[in-house]
């Protein structure tokens, strides 16, 4: 078997007396694409920071190619959700790509012809030649994710974290989104861990779900995690999971920011404050 | 006189000196002034930099010195502070407040001129000494280097600062040392304009550039040249009208600047390729 390009084991991560989670063992495979669940707060963005350098584990081993995680790393790439630019920020579409090849070193860029292929290549390669020279403030949602894709592919990673890239967007811009993501991860064996709420847009495309709940995780295929049996298991209530027209939808899940079967996890700032996993039916 | 008359003073030379470097730093800060919604916070350390001032007074009858440590000091402050955006202004509101009480109760332990000390509202450049003057530009120099390191990460961490963390930009430090920075610059201007008038340097020449391009290197060049015709234009324009304060002019010119770039956007309005 090919070495995993993000593995944990036995890992743990506590805020004060709240446990995210315990004990979580993961390997994702090169190429491999895997969705995080999981109601508000249960450690989703937090494990997207410990696999960013930008947080440190209470207990356990982490590794992102073999190698302890470190911040500004080349070895990972990341893209947030869409996000309102202010309309008159000065920047262009190109600028924001160009932030992810050198935006971290210290200095002013120097005008480099490599540096400005590299950044057209990968405009031309998420197809926003088109729009890279209008204002940043003036792009659409779709064509804002776009950008940020061929930002974070700018540094080559091996693994793509993705944090809700598709919230907001509309379902053709979900569809295009997550294809550039999908033909990454082919093209270039790039591992991928996608943060979401409504996992029915990329359903097609998942290898693995990791499910996390209030401290517990479950681990494998969605059809052996999206079950009855195992969210209620992991919620601790009756929880069903309906397939409908090929979709999945989750009812009764409590919202852990809120519910009883949770109160002791007190809601903490730090974390994600993400929609509860597919308990809306997504239309 | 005429102006080439003037020209010839060591006085007037070391003024549009010192004018030309304050509009340079000014205007390079400007565009991040804007990004980052940090206007009150320029208008907070402007105002505090009288706090300094009034210290400088007393403890060594230098206001101009004890505006620049003094500044240093709040900079820091609203940096430490004011860590989280939503803070922020509630911060600076509360560190002005303070800081303004001590000046009023330093200006009172001061017996000099207090002259020297209602210059700083609203500025006099021509009555500050030569030295002074040196002092100045050796800071403005030390804020060149600094923004000049600074800027791609500050750029990333103004525009777009979870993206930054994520690429390893440390965020916090970043806005602390740009919070420096910036109190350094605006301390530089308000010898210029005047603690009151400030935003005329380090704010409108940025507003003004963004309405006409966006492209950060025209972005910034625009607000740097706007500054330097704002700033030593209106010296300038003074020297010409003794009844008319420097300050006056530069406010002015700088507005009619602003007016000028807000038409002129209007038409030329980058518009998206469809």
């Amino acid at each position: 078997m090919v070495s995993p390009n993000v593995s944990l084991r036995d890992a743990t991560l506590r805020f004060g007396a709240r446990e995210l989670w315990s004990g979580l063992d993961l390997d994702v495979a090169p190429g491999e694409f895997v969705a995080v669940l999981g109601p508000n707060g249960s450690g989703k963005t937090s494990l997207l920071k410990v696999l960013l350098g930008l947080q440190q584990l209470t207990s356990g081993s982490v590794t992102v190619c073999g190698r302890t995680p470190r911040r500004g790393s080349d070895l990972v790439g990341y893209i947030p959700q869409q996000k309102a630019f202010d309309r008159d920020i000065p920047l262009r579409g190109r600028d924001l790509v160009r932030l992810g090849l050198d935006g971290h070193r210290w200095g002013t860029a120097l005008p480099s012809r490599a540096s400005r292929a590299r950044v057209q290549q990968a405009i031309e390669s998420v197809g926003g030649a088109s729009f890279a020279d209008a204002p940043l403030g003036t792009l659409s949602g779709g064509e804002q994710q776009r950008l940020r894709i061929a930002q974070a592919l700018l540094g080559d990673p091996q693994v793509l974290l993705c944090d809700e890239p598709l919230l907001s967007l509309d379902l053709a811009h979900q569809q295009a989104t997550s294809a550039l993501i999908d033909a990454r991860r082919r093209s270039a064996a790039t591992s991928v861990l996608f943060v979401t709420h409504e996992i029915n847009p990329v359903l097609p495309l998942v290898d693995r779900v990791l499910y996390l709940v209030g401290g517990r995780w479950a681990i494998g295929t969605p059809d052996d995690v999206l079950t009855s049996e195992t969210l209620s298991e992991l919620y601790g209530v009756d929880v069903d999971v309906l397939r409908v027209r090929g979709r999945i939808v989750v009812v009764g899940a409590p919202d852990a920011a809120h519910s009883d079967v949770l109160a002791s996890h007190h809601h903490h700032p730090v974390d994600d404050d993400h929609e509860i996993a597919g308990a809306r039916a997504w239309s | 006189m005429v102006l080439g008359d003037y020209l010839q003073f060591p006085f007037v030379q070391h003024a549009l000196i010192a004018g030309a470097v304050v509009a340079v730093i000014s205007g390079l800060i400007g565009p991040f002034v804007v990004t980052r919604r940090a206007a009150f916070a320029v208008h907070g350390t402007a105002e505090l930099s009288f706090t300094g001032a009034a210290a400088g007074l007393v403890v060594a009858n230098d206001a101009v010195a004890g505006a620049l440590i003094g500044t240093v000091v709040v900079g820091i402050a609203i940096g430490l502070l004011g860590a989280r955006e939503r803070e922020r202004d509630s911060a600076i509101g509360v560190i002005l407040a303070f800081g303004l009480g001590v000046g009023v109760w330093l200006l009172s332990k001061y017996h000099g001129f207090t002259n020297s000390a209602t210059a700083i509202l609203f500025g006099s450049i021509f009555t500050v000494s030569d030295d002074q003057i040196w002092l100045l530009v050796a800071v403005a120099v030390g804020v060149l280097i600094a923004m000049t390191a600074l800027y791609r990460p500050l750029m990333f961490a103004s525009v777009d600062p979870e993206v930054a963390e994520a690429r390893g930009v440390r965020v916090r430090m970043v806005g602390l040392v740009f919070l420096v920075v910036l109190a350094l610059t605006v301390t530089e201007a308000a010898q210029i304009v005047g603690t009151l008038l400030v935003l005329s340097l380090a704010i409108t020449p940025a507003a003004a550039a963004q309405r006409l391009s966006a492209r950060p290197a025209v972005v910034t060049g625009l607000s740097v040249l706007f500054a330097l015709g704002a700033s030593v234009g209106g010296l300038l324009a003074s020297l010409e009208t003794p009844s008319v304060k420097a300050s006056v002019w530069i406010t002015t010119l700088s507005f009619a600047i602003y007016v000028l770039a807000r038409v002129a956007g209007a038409r030329l309005i980058v518009r998206r390729p469809a």
